[in-house]
């Protein structure tokens, strides 16, 4: 039952992720986080993190991971089979019909409205991520306790390098992990 | 000649979805470094076509970009061949980091790194959604940007499934085609 559950949440999240990269992130929170409660936000967060620092696409680096932390390595293989099935009938219907008629326009129509859809989820997961870096306790607010000054730092660090110095993302994650570790190192537990 | 194919096909994949950092764009460019101009399997207009394919289908782009050239140079045992090299590294992989992930999600170091890069994550996407809304907002059509504003409203303040809004913007999508036919007609 759980192979199942694994294979047709991320045969979803196969099926609906228009756009590719990032895309999919909104589609594996709806999934992993709110419908099966398979990830706290704080392992879907990491889970991105490390994603991020590792070759392939996201989605079948999601399957894997979920999939084994659920249900070992079956697990992973029926969520990663789940989520490459989608593509796979997709894309080989679409390459057949290319052969035969060569004509990609509707397709291009379709995705032209889908593309401020999935920019605006992708938003709101990325700000699903910062948020509570920031605001510990859940709730937005600006009282001195309730906020955490380092995070805010460090993102502020991460934007000026990534939009003005055109640095690497991978280089600019680890520099903000490694900057909290030296922060832990001097004063544990702050 | 065709065994030949197939294994050149998986041996492809598997080392670019190995070595290839930053996404399914750098593997489809990757791949028609490749088939294009090293092996002259594919020829330009032809790839662009397949790239467009891959990128327009739901799904990992990586994974969609090895089902086009599959298909291309060897029909269905071609995508399985593809398929299979692109999927086995991020499985293995991601198979020992999950192992590892358990062991080590106690350790006060691991934790406070993975603390840190939570903002940097948060820059990294936010940097790209600012890229991508601004290409967006480009276009000046008020149906894309009206979509764009919506869906943030229905995604983040009313947490509509994400499936639910995927579709209602591709149903929009739809409509635009058959208007704008149907006004080329009249």
């Amino acid at each position: 039952m759980t192979y199942l559950k694994l294979f047709w949440a991320f045969f979803q999240i196969g099926a609906f992720s228009f756009g590719g990269g990032y895309a999919a992130m909104p589609l594996i929170k709806q999934q992993v986080i709110t419908t099966y409660h398979w990830l706290t936000m704080n392992d879907f967060t990491d889970l991105i993190t490390i994603s991020q620092m590792t070759p392939g696409p996201i989605a079948i680096n999601s399957a894997t991971f979920v999939g084994n932390q659920i249900a070992g390595i079956p697990g992973a293989f029926f969520a990663t089979i789940g989520c490459i099935l989608p593509s796979c009938v997709f894309v080989t219907f679409l390459s057949w019909a290319y052969n035969r008629y060569k004509n990609l326009s509707i397709l291009q129509d379709i995705l032209e409205s889908l593309r401020p859809a999935v920019v605006s989820m992708i938003a709101v997961a990325g700000i699903d991520i910062l948020l509570p870096a920031v605001f510990p306790s859940g709730s937005i607010s600006f009282l001195s306790d309730q906020i955490k000054l380092r995070p805010v730092l460090y993102f502020a660090a991460a934007v000026f390098l990534l939009r003005k110095k055109k640095k690497d993302p991978i280089l600019v994650m680890v520099l903000c992990g490694i900057a909290e570790i030296v922060v832990q190192l001097i004063a544990p537990g702050v | 000649m065709n065994k030949k194919i197939l294994s050149n096909i998986f041996l492809s994949t598997l080392y670019l979805s190995s070595f290839t950092f930053g996404g399914g764009y750098v593997i489809v460019t990757l791949l028609k470094k490749k088939f294009v101009d090293e092996l002259h399997w594919i020829d330009q207009q032809e790839m662009l076509d397949l790239v467009a394919i891959a990128q327009s289908s739901p799904g990992a782009i990586a994974v969609n970009g090895a089902i086009v050239v599959g298909y291309k140079l060897a029909g269905l045992p071609g995508v399985f061949c593809a398929v299979l090299g692109a999927v086995i590294p991020p499985f293995v992989i991601l198979t020992v980091i999950s192992f590892f992930y358990t062991a080590f999600k106690e350790n006060l170091m691991i934790q406070a790194m993975l603390n840190g890069m939570k903002a940097g994550v948060g820059a990294v996407i936010l940097s790209v959604v600012y890229d991508m809304g601004g290409d967006v907002v480009k276009e000046k059509d008020p149906l894309l940007i009206i979509l764009m504003a919506a869906s943030f409203i229905a995604a983040y303040f009313y947490h509509v499934n994400v499936i639910f809004i995927i579709l209602t913007a591709a149903l929009a999508g739809v409509c635009k085609t058959i208007i704008r036919k149907l006004r080329n007609e009249a």
